[in-house]
């Protein structure tokens, strides 16, 4: 039962998402996607899980965005702006594709015979032990990736201010 | 000594390959020796081999470097047979070829070109000696291509003027034309042979063959085709005239003496052919007969010398084929080499003129010549005697007559054939000392400018000399009877059996062609040195028959309106190219293909988001409804 | 707990990986698409952890965390990006680097 609450929940955030028109708003409406998306974790049995989505996702990932849309100083017209690009022409097309690609989805799950799921938690340790064990080349990698993004993330966004003369400056402007 | 004979064709060949290789870089002296002495050695060498075949009285010799290729039964050899009649043509090949190097040492020594020129000149000495020597018909059609090639380059030389272009392509296609009929010839007589050795086919057409067979008579005109197109006969001589536009040695070389005998060297070899096919060989006589006549009446009215002299080749050539008609094989040869001993002193001697004359081309503005260029005017003078068959002094008078007796009194020859054969000894007559009266008498309208030296006075001077002498070798039998020629030709070709109770009119006939040939002179005397009004007034009197005689009877007109013109629209009609249409609708489409598909690349991120989830859904749509 | 059908868990899955597909095609500012992205890749790991706890193994939530490394260096590089961008096009509309068209 409340796993049926909750994930209600968690679809009417994530439509909320997509039809807001100011960008703080719709990642607000995220983070509360992500928190409701964390308590299905938590009744499956992974509360570890469920941690980690507060944590990384809700709160460095999401917070990372507001950083750069806070830094890229966005003035009011950007919220004209995404009211001009939103008409009701442009949901037509999407729509019909994702609608297809979702009727497929439930016709897949329909047509297979249904599973119980459990709710036995499979706790902390065991997830260590597995990460550590047989997929200890994906712990690697992921390092690696994490690295990766790291001096990408710096090296791209670095940026070398042009040094130009007062006069020009104002013609620049 | 026989076994020099590979020498002969080789060492021209040599001397081209040579001076095409190193002609720019050596100097102009190098360049001579090297063109000269090849041909030089090479008629030394012909002499050698002449003297040795003749003291040994063989009736051939025949040497083979290799084989060419086999294929399906066909294996021919480059293999070179000297008899008699290939005998009498190398040593005129290279003896006059000889003599007309060393003219064009000095004619050409002012032209950029001069390696290029005994380049060429070489070369083609080699291919006619091949085509002479050749043992098959193959090699004899690589010779015969040969001569047409150097034709073309020769004629064009002076490239750079657009006319001298437009005459080499023309002797090229034309003599094209008859080349087809000829490989078309070969091909039948191969179908029918099995071979292509031309002593395997005589020996053996007496056998395949009854006299008046179709298949027999097919090959005749089919060769005569050939010979026709080389020699330049009724309907394809056309592009003689305007081969005059190349250097005055290669006209003598060429067109005098050598190419366009290529044709009667063709039907004399074949001869055990149209001996089998009487049809044939009346229509050689025929084609010969009007020839003579049509270019003797053009010539009349020519007023560039070298013109004249063109159309009087055509004339002397259907003389040849007159004789080749009737069967009189050793008459023809031996007019061949008496007529190429004076053309080629007319044509050197000519060019000789023209060059004193800073290029002036034009009879009517020469004149006077008789007292400042002598040694020119006398040599000028013997060969056009000969040319005119001065009676009982000059060579031509022995050959001309040789022939004019045999068309009477021959077993295939009639009374038509003689009545043209006199016709054209009249107009000969007279074409020629027009020639000469109007060139060297009367008041000098141009004046001279470069007088010739030694290199070119003494070839004409040995020319001269043969031209008077060289008829002795072959005395009719009312003047002495010699047969020296004929003796060398008589186990090769056959003699020609004459009619019956003819032999007593000879003497009559002599006379009545002596006297012929005297009127013309006495005529051409009284229009140009007594009273040259006359021919002004005649001329302007017949106008139109004497346009339409200048034009050589508008022969090229016809071809152009029936050939040319219709060639020249459909090119013209086809300009958008229907076959290439086909290409070009390839490319179209591809372009266009790619036209709509480049549509696709509009750069906008969410449009290729889209793409990805459309062939995603596809994918899935696929593998579940579509069981594998 | 209840057990309950895995077909509704992964409906829900599928759910918010459509509506964060509508949500990518749909927008045309670029911090838009990334959100969307991130909403995709959120629904993805769901459906890991709920098949993980399907079959009681611990190989879900592996992938899980797998999953969440990857979206934190991709959104990392990613926004950098969009700030370049930001300072060359002067806007955040994703159509104006349409420079790579045929």
């Amino acid at each position: 039962m409340s796993f049926y609450i909750t994930s209600l929940i968690a679809i009417v955030a994530t439509i909320m998402v997509i039809t807001r028109y100011n960008m703080i708003h719709a990642l607000l409406y995220l983070v509360v996607s992500f928190l409701a998306v964390a308590v299905i974790f938590f009744m499956l049995g992974a509360p570890f899980m469920a941690a980690l989505e507060v944590i990384i996702y809700a709160g460095a990932i999401v917070v990372l965005i507001i950083f750069v849309i806070m830094m890229l100083n966005l003035k009011e017209e950007s919220v004209e702006q995404e009211r001009k690009w939103f008409s009701k022409n442009i949901w037509i097309g999407p729509g019909i594709l994702s609608f297809i690609l979702l009727g497929e989805l439930v016709y897949i799950l329909v047509s297979s015979g249904t599973m119980p799921l459990g709710s036995t938690m499979v706790d902390a340790k065991a997830v260590g032990i597995s990460l550590y064990g047989p997929y200890i080349i994906g712990v690697e990698l992921s390092g690696l990736l994490l690295m990766a993004g790291i001096v990408g993330a710096y090296h791209l966004g670095r940026q070398r201010r042009k040094v130009v003369h007062r006069f020009l400056e104002r013609a620049e402007e | 000594m026989l076994s020099l004979l590979w020498l002969i064709p080789t060492l021209p060949f040599l001397g081209a390959l040579i001076l095409i290789l190193t002609g720019s870089r050596i100097p102009q002296r190098v360049a001579a020796r090297i063109g000269c002495g090849s041909i030089g050695l090479s008629a030394a060498i012909t002499a050698l081999v002449g003297y040795d075949f003749l003291a040994t009285g063989q009736a051939s010799y025949k040497f083979t470097a290799w084989t060419w290729f086999h294929v399906d039964g066909l294996s021919p050899g480059v293999t070179f047979y000297l008899d008699s009649l290939s005998l009498v043509f190398i040593f005129v090949i290279t003896f006059v070829g000889f003599l007309i190097h060393i003219y064009s040492t000095e004619f050409m020594q002012t032209d950029e070109g001069f390696a290029r020129f005994f380049a060429y000149l070489n070369l083609f000495v080699c291919a006619m000696l091949i085509l002479v020597l050749a043992d098959n018909l193959v090699l004899l059609y690589l010779g015969w291509e040969g001569v047409g090639l150097c034709s073309y380059l020769l004629i064009g030389f002076w490239y750079s003027e657009e006319k001298n272009g437009y005459a080499a392509r023309k002797a090229f296609i034309i003599t094209r034309v008859g080349d087809t009929a000829m490989a078309i010839g070969l091909f039948v007589l191969f179908s029918v042979f099995h071979t292509l050795n031309i002593q395997d086919i005589l020996v053996q057409a007496p056998q395949v063959w009854t006299i008046g067979a179709s298949s027999a008579v097919l090959v005749g005109f089919l060769l005569l085709g050939g010979a026709v197109g080389k020699s330049a006969q009724l309907p394809l001589q056309t592009w003689l005239p305007d081969a005059m536009a190349g250097p005055s040695p290669v006209s003598a070389l060429i067109h005098a003496a050598t190419m366009v005998t290529a044709g009667v060297y063709l039907i004399t070899r074949m001869h055990g052919i149209y001996e089998l096919a009487p049809l044939a060989q009346q229509w050689v006589g025929i084609i010969g007969a009007v020839t003579l006549l049509l270019a003797g009446c053009s010539a009349l009215t020519q007023y560039d010398l070298k013109r004249v002299l063109a159309y009087s080749t055509i004339s002397q050539i259907g003389y040849m084929f007159l004789a080749l008609g009737v069967g009189a094989w050793s008459a023809a040869i031996f007019h061949f080499m008496i007529h190429a001993f004076f053309k080629a002193l007319l044509f050197l001697s000519a060019g000789a003129v023209i060059m004193a004359l800073h290029h002036e081309h034009d009879m009517f503005r020469m004149g006077g010549l008789r007292k400042k260029l002598p040694v020119i005017y006398y040599t000028f003078l013997i060969g056009a005697a000969s040319l005119a068959a001065l009676p009982f002094i000059t060579a031509g008078f022995y050959s001309k007559d040789q022939i004019l007796w045999l068309a009477w009194a021959g077993e295939r020859g009639n009374l038509w054939f003689f009545i043209a054969a006199l016709t054209g000894a009249f107009i000969t007559a007279m074409y020629t000392f027009r020639m000469v009266f109007v060139t060297f008498f009367g008041e000098a309208k141009t004046h001279i400018s470069h007088r010739p030296g030694k290199r070119m006075t003494i070839p004409l001077v040995i020319l001269a000399v043969l031209s008077l002498i060289g008829g002795f070798i072959e005395l009719p039998h009312t003047l002495g009877h010699v047969t020296l020629f004929s003796n060398i030709l008589s186990p090769l070709l056959p003699a020609v059996p004459l009619r019956e109770g003819v032999e007593s009119t000879e003497w009559t006939l002599q006379l009545i062609a002596a006297a012929f040939s005297l009127g013309g002179i006495y005529i051409a005397y009284i229009f140009y040195i007594q009273q040259p009004k006359l021919a002004d007034d005649l001329q302007s009197a017949t106008r139109g028959v004497h346009q339409f005689w200048f034009r050589g009877w508008d022969l090229d007109a016809l071809y152009d309106f029936v050939f040319v013109r219709p060639f020249v629209y459909l090119s013209k009609w086809n300009k958008g190219d229907v076959i290439d249409r086909f290409y070009t609708l390839l490319v179209r489409l591809t372009e266009y293909f790619n036209e709509t598909f480049v549509r696709t690349q509009n750069g906008i991120l969410r449009w290729y988001i889209m793409s990805i989830v459309a062939g995603a859904i596809l994918i899935i749509t696929i593998s579940l409804f579509i069981q594998p | 707990m209840k057990t309950l059908p895995i077909e509704s868990g992964l409906l829900l899955a599928g759910v918010l990986f459509t509506l964060g597909l509508i949500s990518v095609l749909i927008r045309r500012n670029i911090i838009f698409m990334l959100i969307s992205v991130e909403i995709m890749l959120n629904a993805a790991g769901l459906a890991f952890i709920m098949a993980g706890s399907r079959w009681v193994q611990a190989d879900g939530q592996v992938m899980f965390i797998f999953i969440l490394t990857m979206a934190a260096a991709e959104v990392s590089v990613g926004l950098a990006l969009i700030l370049q961008i930001y300072h060359q096009l002067k806007t955040l509309d994703s159509d104006a680097a349409d420079k790579m068209h045929g």
